[in-house]
């Protein structure tokens, strides 16, 4: 009874992984097909030759390595810059007291309700101003603090017990070292979580790059693949193979900090 | 360090946790704030550590006045109930934390936290996470942690109560022999009025943020102030027999037998009074005056013979020698010593005799 109801919850999670999984794998086999292939009717699986053609096409006819340059100084950037303010913000919203506190962490949380497309407009009008169209800049400085990623730190700050505070306020520390020492490792795999969410939306941007940015120097990967959908008619197995460029770096990253994400804090100090 | 609190008072809205209270702890003694839970023990220990701001009076780190300093200038080190060690860091660089943060070099701190891992024998854990050692060797370094920057003063908060029976006893013994050892002021919060008797050289003995008494444990067992001092203190619990006094003495609830006890101020007759024995004062046989109770029951607990025996309706227990025959509902005559024997007023549980 126990074997079969394991199994059943084992086959349910395999159909759920192959469904997650197969664009994925239909992407990655397309890219290595040749037009043709692409485009036979009965479709097939597996490419019968595979070639690499439509790799090199992607990095030479595209400015691919403008835009992976652009990308990566993009995400990064507005990840350490993000991790940064959200650190700082949870911080004081979870332990210091002040006034107006709740009422202001509650003003922050309704923001959540505006969505991004409307935001958008006051946005672009600040980097307008900001004489910022057309600058790599612009495609940073609105992402460098998120409301979303504040309130989960913060309730992950919470649930730190307070006698780990008093503690090391005991032991003679101040907030800020009793921050980075104590309650930021403690916060690791919350933190990685939270930077590799926001790494792959910012790796994925594309609406407000497109609207902010015009020279190709300035642009990055997803407009990339936008360029191989407007020339006549779409290129399946080019696009796949850009795909698969676009995508293949979130992939490591993800494998990187897999270990980080599904860990728990290890609670050891604590008793009681 | 001796310490100081004067008219100490704290309130949380409208609840008084510790009501204006005056004490002196002298320096180098092992100190017990001993209360049953509410009694604002917890409060007062804040207080001396800096977590929790005193509503008004005043609290004396030897002459100097330390009511408004925050915890990391008055020098003091804290053991907290769930230890609160840093999960992250190793034994090692949990205790050298306070160091590393007062910026002692390295090779001096590293050399400082071997030296305590000694002193609290820990000695082989150092590189282990917290979350891998036991109950008991969490506090050893938790101990060893609050005394790496040699603190004039060293608090504990219920220091021994996540621990099983048989290691509780140990370690008891163990911070006893760390703080002579040290020679820190010490002063622990219990509810276990045997690990305060065992260890404390003073205990303080509070209730609903009121002091009832401070003294050596002997003391407060030996000449208890009030009701609540004689009831709290001792195992098993004190015998409380009800009655009035009339006429100078004590006469038992609903009837006629009487106590005579030097009473320490006149009473009106008629006012209702609590007999407090210990059940190590009966002694039978009798000796010189004498009382008749019934043997109700009988039974040991490890070395001691514990009998419960009933006068006037109402049942109370008394160590008697095994070797002294007693059979079930016999009538035995039994005395009283003069210690442990005390007469209270009901109402106020003011000490009578």
């Amino acid at each position: 009874m126990k074997n079969l109801k394991k199994s059943c919850i084992y086959l349910l999670l395999t159909i759920g992984a192959f469904i997650m999984v197969f664009p994925f794998i239909w992407m990655i086999l397309s890219s290595l097909k040749t037009a043709a292939e692409v485009n036979s009717i009965p479709p097939t699986f597996f490419p019968s030759s595979p070639t690499m053609e439509n790799y090199t096409y992607a990095l030479e006819k595209a400015p691919f390595l403008i835009y992976f340059r652009n990308s990566v100084i993009v995400t990064i950037a507005c990840v350490i810059c993000t991790q940064f303010t959200t650190i700082l913000a949870a911080f004081a919203f979870s332990r210091l007291k002040f006034p107006g506190r709740d009422l202001m962490f509650s003003l922050l949380l309704s923001m959540m309700m505006i969505p991004f497309e409307m935001l958008i407009i006051t946005n672009y009008q600040t980097i307008v101003g900001w004489n910022l169209v057309d600058n790599l800049a612009a495609l940073i400085i609105p992402f460098t603090s998120s409301v979303f990623y504040t309130y989960i730190l913060r309730n992950f700050f919470l649930s730190i017990p307070d006698s780990l505070y008093y503690s090391a306020r005991v032991d003679g520390a101040s907030n800020w070292k009793y921050l980075w020492r104590v309650m930021v490792p403690m916060a690791k795999p919350a933190l990685v979580t939270i930077g590799l969410l926001n790494a792959i939306t910012c790796w994925n941007s594309f609406l407000w790059t497109v609207l902010v940015t015009n020279k190709t120097e300035n642009r990055t990967l997803p407009f990339g693949l936008y360029a191989f959908m407007t020339s006549s008619g779409i290129r399946y197995e080019r696009l796949m193979a850009a795909a698969t460029i676009v995508v293949i770096p979130m992939i490591i990253l993800f494998i990187c900090f897999r270990k980080e994400i599904v860990t728990g804090v290890s609670r050891g100090g604590l008793k009681g | 360090m001796k310490i100081t609190l004067e008219h100490l008072t704290k309130k949380f809205g409208s609840t008084i946790a510790v009501n204006d209270l005056s004490i002196t702890m002298e320096s180098g003694k092992m100190i017990a704030l001993l209360g049953p839970s509410g009694c604002g023990k917890t409060t007062i220990l804040n207080m001396l550590s800096g977590i929790l701001p005193a509503t008004s009076g005043k609290i004396w780190f030897d002459d100097q006045d330390v009511t408004s300093l925050p915890p990391e200038k008055r020098n003091i080190g804290l053991v907290f109930q769930n230890y609160a060690l840093y999960p992250h860091m190793t034994v090692l660089e949990n205790i050298c934390f306070p160091l590393e943060i007062k910026k002692v070099p390295k090779k001096q701190r590293i050399a400082r936290a071997r030296e305590l891992a000694e002193l609290v024998r820990i000695s082989e854990y150092l590189d282990r996470k917290p979350a891998e050692l036991s109950g008991g060797q969490q506090q050893r370094v938790a101990i060893a942690r609050a005394l790496a920057k040699e603190p004039q003063l060293l608090l504990l908060d219920e220091p021994l109560s996540n621990l099983d029976a048989k290691l509780r006893v140990e370690m008891r013994e163990e911070i006893l022999r760390i703080q002579r050892a040290s020679n820190i002021t010490t002063i622990f919060v219990t509810h276990d009025q045997e690990e305060a008797s065992s260890i404390a050289d003073d205990v303080i003995l509070l209730k609903l943020g009121v002091l009832q008494q401070q003294g050596a444990a002997r003391t407060l067992y030996d000449e208890p102030v009030n009701f609540f001092a004689a009831d709290f203190l001792g195992a098993p619990p004190i015998n409380k027999l009800r009655g009035t006094v009339e006429n100078g003495a004590f006469v038992f609830e609903g009837s006629n037998v009487s106590l005579t006890l030097p009473l320490r101020r006149e009473v009106s007759n008629g006012t209702k009074a609590i007999l407090a024995l210990r059940a190590e004062s009966v002694v039978v046989p009798a000796d010189g005056a004498s009382l008749t109770a019934r043997v109700m029951n009988r039974y040991s607990i490890n070395k001691d013979e514990l009998s419960v025996l009933e006068i006037c309706g109402q049942q109370f227990r008394g160590f008697i020698s095994g070797d002294y025959p007693l059979s079930i509902g016999e009538e035995i005559c039994f005395s009283l010593k003069k210690r442990g024997v005390f007469l209270f007023v009901e109402e106020t549980g003011e000490r009578l005799a």
